[in-house]
């Protein structure tokens, strides 16, 4: 906010249109279908399977019938790209969706709660912030063995703190505007403000959010199946793909592009969205981020 | 429009001075993409003459101002000639490398909100040698923050050594205006321009802030631009005035003139609406009718005719100017004080 | 001022415990028996009943917890369950080799950040911004470990400049030292640069707006210089912050790019652990960890009062 702003010119917003569909939500939602299709098609068809494991059809290259080639075991690329995508697209889902169900309503309890309270929350909150999803998995890991439902769980609970913290100052917003005032003056019961007026409030940032941490999700869960901390094989995992093309990296380092790209594409996308997203949502912060 | 000629010869209050102008300004012209927002505005000022620019807002005296410091916002773009005395080229579309060199110099600006025009992160006093170094007008830094802490003391500040070393955040907002007003004259120039300089400042500060800045350009000899909404500053301070509605100059005159005797109906609007003993027959205070439309939706023809009670068909053509120059004179097809049927 | 920084240490203290609570209920408690864990499901009641009498594990629970925490105060971390091996001096010598990679990092993404992201806040209407803009998308979309294995393909298979992986102290062979440390840093650093470069984008473009780089302007300063001597300083204000807390996306990040290049470093320590079920060193590597996020922030903190004097007392 500067004195800038008083100067009483405002240049007219002829840009308002495009910024309703501006180029980063397109394109993000339009790589996010397409991701969510993939992975849809997947549970129908995949060009073979990619379990399959064929010595004779070992380390083929792009070809006609193998379109993206094939692996150290001579499984079919594509069909593992197509299989993978289920993997990351699900474990992000949980992770979100934990993620969301537990930070939403924290963040509006602490927004609501009187002020010490409601610091001292977030304090705890910002704790949970020094338990990157990474060292959170590796701990479970260590603790329950590596699966997709650690992986899931981990990250999930790693991201409660950044759902948490831009729910809480969405909902002070809210909390500071004169309806809630109002209702709390009428009496309503702050459990019924919490649900009527404050969380329809701050939906759209719980979407801007979701998209956001979504992101963050796929790279997690890559990095945990990298390891070895995520789905155990046979499932596909892009992660994994990665894994296991290291070792032929001087042979064939085509088979770490694919998993890469496939990973940078659904991080790029739901980052993009986001984005977008944001934008359409509050014009003002364009040009921020 | 009439042409120009030296109102110097002309203006019964400055007759006693025949130098070249400080400021000259002629068909100066505001626009963000399609919109004009400030036409055809023409204005000259001579050595340590003080004239106001009065207008409400979206009159365009802030883009005004802004141009001549070719300080607009990005997207907003200036037509027209503004030329200073002692530099060669014209302001409108000179590039950043020639106008960095008149800013802070020749032309120096001084803006409406203390609290946020301090860099919060530096002292005071480095602040005000810093205007003195980039024009190279002290030898070297140390010699900067002496002649720093010397401005300081000629804004008024007390304690000016403490004051040069303290943060902005240290200091009250008609403290830091003060300091803006050290820095604006630093390098003497010959040409202030104030952009409500005291509006934002308690009541009770204001009166010394602006003699402070009236002080400072009387003993400079240097010209000023004086920009506001509240009349009886420029009743106290300017010796001209430029009335401005719509973007457009609508009357111009000495103080004295314009404000006993309007002759545009705004201006005329205007003084009787801050006349408290006008009342009508009911009691209520004088307005004006209507309010100021949002910029770029003023009407056609005379930009006032939309709120004036006078207005009629002939309105709707743009009414020349009336006056022997762009100091003097006004633009209404149907003036005060003159018989129209 | 004091005030403020007793609250600080209060909160850093705090934090401290609570995660050290966590961390050891999570290790210790969780697991069941961390003894039958380490030694295996096929290990002899008595080997396990042995190992757990050794490392005092039938012992309750809270004075477990107190004697390890006190072990850590005094810097003793005990030797771990399966290799009997002191857990401190392994963890120190591991840490030399993370902090190389992290710090070198760290100085690789401030100086591709700051410049490209003041640059894409100065250009924001330009092509030229938006294409700078387009590029971090893409690039803070890359995993650290992609982008360590898209490096090795190209400098080490294609190219065969630098090494694929390894590790060598830098007193042993300084110029191997660099050669094996060029690519993991850049890993590293390139995709911090993408986040950051983000922020310095948004901080700076907060800056340019305000006031006083408009009497900077008016005083004469071209553009550049204005925003040099005026806007970096107040622009780098979030950006430390940014900075402080991207250290904990950075040390874990290092446990993965040190796992890509095959570094001893603090990370393959941990990651070994889990694979050997060694609890004891998980959690004494994980609270280290912890630990150092938690002091990195606290510094960060700190640092604030420096560059912001409208931290500092006396403010209005």
């Amino acid at each position: 906010m500067s004195s800038q702003d008083n100067v009483a010119v405002q240049p007219p917003t002829d840009s308002r249109a495009s910024r309703r569909l501006n180029p980063s939500l397109v394109v993000g939602a339009v790589i996010v279908l397409f991701v969510v299709l993939t992975a849809l098609v997947s549970f129908v068809w995949t060009p073979y399977d990619p379990t399959n494991i064929d010595a004779t059809q070992r380390l083929l290259g792009p070809s006609a019938t193998h379109w993206f080639g094939t692996d150290k075991f001579g499984r079919d690329v594509l069909s593992q790209i197509l299989m993978g995508s289920r993997t990351t697209l699900f474990v992000g889902f949980v992770a979100v969706g934990v993620a969301a169900v537990i930070g939403v309503p924290f963040g509006i309890l602490a927004a609501m709660a009187p002020r010490r309270p409601g610091e001292l929350l977030m304090r705890g909150n910002d704790l949970l912030l020094a338990f990157p999803a990474l060292l959170l998995a590796i701990m479970f890991s260590a603790v329950y063995g590596a699966s997709t439902l650690t992986a899931m769980i981990a990250i999930g609970i790693a991201t409660v703190p950044s759902f948490a913290r831009v729910i809480r100052s969405g909902a002070l917003q809210v909390m500071g505007t004169e309806y809630v005032l109002a209702a709390r003056s009428a009496g309503r019961r702050p459990f019924a403000i919490g649900l009527r007026h404050v969380l329809p409030n701050v939906s759209s940032l719980i979407i801007v959010q979701a998209s956001v941490s979504f992101a963050i999700a796929v790279l997690a869960e890559a990095a945990l199946s990298f390891l070895g901390f995520g789905t155990p094989p046979p499932t596909p995992s892009w992660g994994r793909m990665l894994q296991e093309s290291q070792e032929m990296l001087f042979v064939a380092p085509r088979l770490a592009v694919f998993p890469g790209l496939a990973i940078a594409l659904v991080v790029l996308g739901f980052n993009l969205l986001g984005d977008g997203l944001r934008d359409r949502f509050d014009p003002k912060l364009e040009d921020r981020r | 429009m009439t042409a120009l000629t030296d109102p110097v010869s002309i203006d019964p209050v400055m007759s006693y001075i025949a130098a070249p102008a400080v400021l000259t300004v002629r068909g100066l012209g505001v626009s963000v993409r399609d919109t004009a927002l400030v036409q055809d505005v023409n204005l000259t000022i001579g050595p340590g003459e003080r004239v106001g620019l009065i207008g409400e807002s979206g009159s365009g005296k802030s883009l005004t101002a802004l141009s001549i410091m070719g300080l607009l916002p990005e997207d907003v773009t200036a037509t027209g000639s503004v030329r200073l005395n002692g530099v060669a080229h014209d302001l409108i579309g000179a590039d950043e490398r020639a106008l960095s060199r008149v800013r802070g110099r020749d032309v120096a600006m001084v803006f409406q909100e203390p609290m946020t025009a301090l860099n919060p992160t530096m002292r005071v006093g480095d602040q005000v040698a810093e205007a003195m170094l980039i024009h190279r007008t002290q030898p070297n830094r140390r010699a900067a923050r002496a002649a720093a802490v010397a401005r300081l003391d000629r804004v008024g500040l007390p304690d000016p050594a403490q004051a040069a070393r303290a943060y902005p955040n240290q200091l009250s907002g008609g403290q830091r205006q003060r300091v803006v007003v050290a820095i604006a004259l630093a390098n003497d120039p010959a040409l202030l321009v104030c952009d409500e300089p005291t509006t934002a400042l308690d009541v009770t500060v204001q009166a010394l802030v602006l003699d402070l800045i009236v002080r400072g350009v009387t003993a400079r000899n240097s010209a000023m631009l004086f920009i506001t909404h509240d009349l009886a500053v420029v009743a106290t301070v300017c010796q001209r005035v430029l009335v401005m509605y719509g973007g457009r100059v609508i009357e111009s005159g000495s103080v004295q003139e314009v404000f006993s005797r309007p002759l545009h109906r705004y201006t005329q609007g205007l003084i009787g609406a801050s006349d408290l003993d006008i009342v009508d027959s009911r009691g209520r205070l004088a307005t004006i009718a209507g309010s100021v439309p949002p910029a770029g939706s003023f009407p056609t023809g005379c930009v006032f005719r939309n709120r004036c009670t006078y207005a009629t068909e002939l309105c709707q053509t743009p009414p020349d100017w009336t006056g022997p120059d762009a100091a003097d004179g006004f633009a209404c097809h149907h003036p005060a004080g003159v018989q129209h049927g | 001022m004091t005030l403020r920084l007793i609250e600080r240490i209060a909160v850093l203290a705090a934090s401290l415990a609570v995660s050290s609570i966590l961390v050891f209920g999570f290790m210790s408690v969780l697991p069941g028996d961390p003894a039958r864990v380490a030694l295996g499901v096929n290990a002899s009641d008595q080997s396990v009943a042995s190992l757990r009498a050794e490392f005092g594990l039938d012992r309750p629970l809270v004075s477990q917890y107190f004697s390890w925490v006190g072990g850590l105060l005094r810097l003793h971390l005990g030797d771990s369950y399966i290799s009997r091996a002191p857990i401190g001096p392994q963890i120190a010598d591991r840490l030399q080799v993370t902090l190389w990679l992290v710090i070198t990092s760290m100085v690789i993404a401030v100086l591709i950040a700051v410049p490209i992201g003041s640059l894409m806040a100065v250009w924001h209407r330009r092509i030229s911004g938006l294409v700078l803009s387009a590029a971090s998308q893409v690039g803070v979309a890359i995993p650290a470990f992609l982008a360590g294995i898209l490096l090795i393909t190209v400098f080490a298979v294609h190219l065969g400049w630098l090494p694929a992986n390894g590790w060598t102290p830098p007193a042993q062979n300084p110029a191997m030292f660099l050669k094996q440390l060029a690519l993991p840093a850049l890993s590293l650093g390139l995709v911090q640069a993408a986040v950051l470069t983000r922020y310095v984008r948004s901080s700076v473009l907060d800056v340019l707006r305000e006031d006083y780089m408009r009497t900077a302007r008016a005083k004469g300063l071209r553009p550049m210089p204005a925003l040099l001597r005026h806007g970096l300083r107040n622009a780098s204000v979030p950006v430390v912050t940014v900075l402080g807390l991207q250290l904990a996306t950075l040390l874990i990040g290092a446990v993965v790019v040190e796992r890509v290049f095959v570094i001893p470093g603090l990370g393959s320590l941990l990651l070994d652990g889990v694979s050997s079920r060694d609890l004891n060193l998980v959690q004494d590597v994980v609270m280290f960890l912890v630990v150092a996020v938690l002091l990195v922030n606290f510094v960060v903190d700190l640092l604030y009062v420096v560059i912001d004097p409208r931290m500092r007392a006396g403010g209005r």
